[in-house]
């Protein structure tokens, strides 16, 4: 019989994923591990999880993991890739450790053009703590923090962070991406498998945004949250490639390093 | 050669190839002196970070990967520091942090001090840890302990601190670079793809409070082997000494003029000079004082190493103390007067 359905090898063997029914971090997961997989990396793969839900992604995924302190991935991943260029390192980022406490390490990660890639999951709350705002939250959502919804005069306003760092000439690609449906999923895959690829040919840094669903947070049914990402949550963070710049090649003048 | 630049000069010699710093007075020369030459090294990656926090977690990075990596800093940006600090003694990963002290707390100046003392030695995070502290007194030693800071930093796994002052890093000297020792670390913790084999895992979260507490003592044997084998001190002049003067970094060197100039006035003082400040040399401090003496410890600061001083002395000895804070180094004429008159009114 033919196999057509199998655990990714770039994935742990025995084990159940920790993350809430409907949440988009084990969905985020298999993708990468598949696409890992498909590049035949996994054996010069290191991967840095964040504090945050995906803390224990080093439990899940079968490659070399270093797990960061709050915000500082971007940081760690520069002292990995520097050291090894050869290897393909990915950080890996919720919006709070990305946009808040990390956004100096990931703004001036990308304005160096470090050759690395980010995959930011975006959902707009404090997944772990227990759902406070984030950077990201909507105007009018509400969080442990924001319990009538985020007012701007009070609170500030969503930060679209993937158009700020497309803004920087260091980066070369970055694309928002959300896997709240099957066909999202495969775009989701062919834009990671493309930062990788990128990365492998040394363009420099990319960035994956996912708008990920929180349904224990958002206090929805999974469903619900899918169906909010569509109907709400893209509109304030549009859907589709922010930058590409393809002929960003290795070896060019502010293309990515090796040292 | 200037103190700052020996660092580097020593840094590199010992097979350093990370550099990653912010700049900060008084220790500026050490991250210039990596960008012309660290770069030039194969291999020798330097980056002025973004933040000080940024540049102690890209050590962490490229210890991970197994580079000899290291940053430099002053108070207020060792402060921001200790998140990565803790981070990497729980994660056991080596490196060597540069602290050339200036006064505080807060901005405080950028004079000389020896503030920092109780940041360096107690940890200075979260958390239940120790760095190892090499306290240099002259530029001679700034190459030395900068060079052992790395072998010890890879035979422990474990962070360490250079502690050294405004005064020092600024003051040139003549040195020799001794011979770099070959790097010799188990290096089954490095990070560089899993090749066909198991998964690597660098970690400091451990959920279970058992599982926790077992890293805690695991952690704990290895400080108590460190602290019977690395102690390390200078015990000048105290055979005939009737005090014995306690004082590190450039205050042992400012106690060293006040002590030729007490026996002007018929007083035998000697020194002792701890140079690890973590493990502090309690034992040869204790020895000292099976023949009675009188101690008197010096400090630019209020009195920090002092609480270590009466840990190691615990009534064996009497323990007077001098210090003077914020950035002031007093003369060797002004602690040899302080000397005497605690010396005369004690009699």
């Amino acid at each position: 019989m033919k196999k057509v359905f199998s655990r990714p090898e770039s994935l742990r063997k025995k084990f159940v994923f920790h993350y809430c029914p409907g949440c988009g971090h084990s969905i985020a997961h298999r993708v990468i591990a598949e696409i890992i997989d498909e590049l035949g990396v996994r054996g010069t793969t290191i991967g840095v999880p964040p504090a945050g839900c995906a803390v224990l992604a080093y439990n899940y995924f079968d490659v070399d993991m270093i797990e960061a302190m709050h915000g500082r991935g971007p940081a760690v991943a520069t002292g990995i890739k520097r050291v090894r260029p050869e290897c393909l390192v990915f950080s890996y980022q919720g919006d709070g450790d990305l946009a808040a406490i990390g956004i100096a390490e990931t703004f001036h990660a990308a304005n160096r053009g470090e050759n690395f890639t980010i995959i930011f999951m975006n959902n707009a709350v404090y997944g772990m703590t227990g759902g406070q705002m984030a950077p990201t939250t909507l105007l009018d959502q509400k969080s442990t923090t924001s319990p009538p919804g985020r007012n701007a005069v009070l609170d500030g306003y969503p930060v679209r962070i993937s158009e700020i760092l497309a803004m920087l000439p260091g980066t070369a690609y970055i694309e928002r991406c959300t896997v709240n449906s099957p066909a999202n999923i495969v775009k989701t895959k062919r834009a990671i498998k493309k930062a990788f690829q990128y990365q492998l040919d040394g363009r420099g840094f990319s960035l994956i945004e996912i708008l990920s669903p929180c349904p224990t947070n958002w206090k929805m049914s999974p469903i619900d949250a899918c169906r909010w990402i569509d109907d709400v949550m893209s509109k304030q963070f549009p859907i589709g490639v922010i930058k590409d710049e393809p002929a960003k090649a290795a070896g060019k003048e502010g293309a990515g390093h090796d040292r | 050669m200037q103190g700052n630049r020996i660092i580097g000069e020593a840094a590199i010699r010992a097979g350093c190839r990370f550099y990653a710093g912010y700049p900060i007075t008084p220790q500026n020369e050490i991250p210039e002196y990596m960008a012309e030459n660290l770069r030039k090294v194969e291999g020798g990656v330097f980056i002025q970070s973004e933040s000080e926090i940024a540049a102690i977690n890209m050590v962490a990075g490229a210890a991970s990967a197994g580079a000899r990596a290291m940053t430099s800093s002053s108070g207020p940006g060792i402060s921001l520091k200790q998140e990565g600090i803790s981070s990497m003694a729980a994660q056991e990963l080596p490196g060597v942090i540069v602290n050339m002290m200036r006064g505080g707390p807060g901005l405080g100046n950028i004079r000389p001090s020896q503030g920092d003392y109780f940041q360096a030695t107690r940890g200075g995070g979260h958390g239940d840890y120790r760095t190892i502290v090499l306290a240099p007194g002259t530029c001679q030693e700034l190459a030395d302990l900068t060079m052992d800071a790395f072998d010890l930093a890879d035979r422990y796994r474990i962070p360490v601190v250079l502690l050294a002052d405004g005064m020092i890093g600024q003051m040139m000297e003549p040195v020799v670079f001794k011979e770099p020792k070959p790097r010799q670390y188990s290096a089954d913790y490095v990070l560089k793809g899993a090749g066909t084999g198991k998964a690597k895992t660098i970690k400091g979260l451990i959920l279970d409070p058992l599982d926790m507490e077992e890293h805690n003592w695991k952690l704990d044997r290895k400080y108590r082997v460190i602290a019977a084998k690395e102690t390390r001190c200078e015990i000048f002049n105290t055979d005939e000494a009737d005090i014995v003067v306690v004082a590190y970094g450039t205050a042992a060197r400012v106690a060293k003029g006040a002590i030729k100039r007490l026996g002007d006035h018929g007083i035998k003082a000697g020194l002792f000079r701890p140079i690890s400040l973590w493990p502090f040399p309690t034992e040869e401090l204790r020895r000292l004082a099976g023949t009675r003496k009188e101690f008197f410890v010096f400090e630019m600061s209020t009195g920090q190493m002092l609480e270590d001083v009466r840990l190691a002395l615990q009534g064996y000895a009497d323990i007077a103390f001098h210090g003077r804070p914020g950035g002031v180094v007093p003369t060797p004429v002004e602690l040899a007067n302080v000397i005497v008159r605690q010396y005369r009114r004690d009699r």
